[in-house]
């Protein structure tokens, strides 16, 4: 595995100055003075520098938050030529297929029914509409903060049937299990969920799995972790020989994890490591996870940009039949159209930047996005677009 | 939408619900999903529940990031105001301009 960080060419050897220069970034004089502990951050950066040297080293994080920190912080423009950041599939609502958007919204047309949603995929695109779309034409589709709002405009609304939209990774999960249980605790005729929850080791070896992309590390996601713990991790070492380090989201935090990837990727000795210690414990949480397999079911899921994947979603379990709107609702879905000369796909799967897609900045802003990797708050497009790397 | 941001709890009742507070506001949250919690802790805040205790230094780390940040929590903080017409002008307000790498003014800019 000594090899792994030098294997030179790939997709992303030469991604981020050619890339990067048609869209006018220099190398900026980065204000260290913003980060906490500007003497840390500098030695961090001078130890990653040194570490890798130039060697071709592809890192990949895959929590929405984690790319905007990148793209805030500025990082690429600050790290070794040769060490790539690259986005992946972090951004649940970007991940969403057409397919199930189109169902959501098959479901926003029916008479008598409220779409409960969290925000971020209210303007996201369908094959053809989108919620926000679909709300301008007068069906019904609130935005709610938490799935036990959508339970209370249930229990204010006999004569509704609340459908509330669930996409997320494992922080959220949870949240909507414990949600059903809340309504079946209630005795709720006129509640349901439209579940497109997935999980995010699955994606994990998907990418590696990819001969297309080289990742040498992945950064981990902070908050997902508190729920899932280090275990379902460990598949990445045992068998893909790639190391993985729980991260949090302060610039050094990153930078720590970067430093630590670089020197297992180069000593060839990859492991789980955990340094986001304050706010994560080796196990997760155990009540959070014992409440999701009580409530849902894995279940095969279509990922954009990644295909279907196996035991990779999670289907509401029998038991709760009448919580779960794809059974309680039958609808026509249109056919499924991908939006013409959108790359999404393949930035999600980290093989392409935001930048190498023809559409981004021209046809594809966050004004007028032709994707969901544009439209989401945490997409990696719109993380490029807003920060200029 | 993987992030959480960390509140006080300041009250406890017997239906598995606490009051938080979460920079200086108050709201209910569930903590079905953390039953070891208590009166004092630091918990992590997502979606109206609790989902993990955490030690009160991460805690005051992590919110001085998000206050230094906003546009990194966007919807979290947009959850403090209440369910409803305001919920719903933050989320359909504004988009994201670009802009060079510096702090936001605000959190309500995201879509």
């Amino acid at each position: 595995m000594t090899d792994r960080g030098s294997h030179g060419t790939g997709p992303h050897s030469s991604r981020h100055r050619g890339a990067c220069d048609t869209q006018d970034i220099s190398p900026r004089a980065i204000d260290l003075g913003a980060f906490r502990d500007p003497a840390l951050a500098r030695e961090l950066i001078d130890r990653i520098a040194s570490v890798v040297g130039d060697r071709e080293l592809n890192l990949m994080e895959v929590c929405g938050t984690h790319t905007m920190s990148i793209g805030r912080y500025g990082f690429r423009s600050i790290m070794p030529p040769g060490l790539h950041l690259l986005s992946g599939p972090g951004c649940p609502v970007c991940v969403t297929a057409n397919r199930d958007i189109d169902h959501i919204i098959a479901l926003a047309k029916l008479d008598g029914v409220v779409i409960a949603t969290f925000g971020d995929m209210m303007r996201v695109p369908g094959s053809t509409s989108s919620l926000a779309a679909q709300k301008a034409a007068g069906h019904d589709v609130r935005i709610v903060y938490s799935p036990l709002d959508a339970v209370r405009l249930a229990q204010d609304n006999p004569g509704l049937d609340v459908i509330f939209v669930g996409v997320g990774f494992e922080t959220t999960t949870p949240t909507i299990a414990a949600t059903i249980l809340d309504a079946a605790a209630r005795g709720l005729a006129n509640f349901s969920v439209m579940s497109a929850h997935k999980m995010t080791p699955p994606a994990l070896r998907a990418i590696a799995d990819d001969p297309e992309t080289r990742i040498d590390g992945f950064i981990l996601p902070g908050h997902v972790s508190t729920i899932t713990g280090l275990a379902p991790y460990r598949f990445l070492v045992d068998e893909f020989s790639i190391p993985g380090v729980v991260t949090g989201f302060e610039p050094v935090d990153i930078l720590e994890s970067i430093l630590l990837l670089a020197e297992m990727a180069r000593g060839g000795k990859p492991a789980i490591e955990n340094a986001y210690r304050r706010g994560v414990n080796a196990e997760g949480n155990p009540v959070a996870r014992a409440m999701v397999d009580r409530v849902f079911e894995t279940c095969d899921a279509t990922w954009r940009g990644l295909g279907t994947l196996p035991s990779s979603g999670l289907a509401i379990r029998d038991e709760y039949a009448r919580f779960d709107a794809r059974r309680r609702f039958d609808v026509e879905i249109e056919p499924t159209q991908e939006q013409r000369g959108c790359r999404c796909g393949d930035v999600l799967r980290g093989a392409i930047a935001p930048t190498s897609c023809p559409l981004f900045g021209r046809a594809c802003t966050p004004e007028h996005p032709i994707g969901p990797c544009m439209v989401s708050s945490e997409g990696s497009c719109a993380a490029y677009f807003r920060y200029r790397a | 939408m993987c992030l959480a941001v960390p509140g006080t709890i300041v009250a406890l009742r017997d239906d598995a619900t606490a009051t938080v507070d979460m920079l200086g506001v108050q709201r209910d949250i569930s903590v079905a999903l953390t039953p070891d919690a208590k009166v004092g802790d630091y918990v992590l805040v997502h979606a109206g529940f609790g989902i993990q205790v955490i030690d009160p230094e991460e805690a005051r780390l992590t919110l001085e990031i998000f206050q230094e940040i906003p546009e990194l929590v966007g919807e979290e903080l947009e959850g403090v105001v209440p369910f409803g017409s305001a919920a719903e002008a933050v989320a359909d307000g504004g988009v994201p301009q670009a802009e060079p790498a510096q702090a936001a003014a605000q959190a309500g800019a995201l879509a």
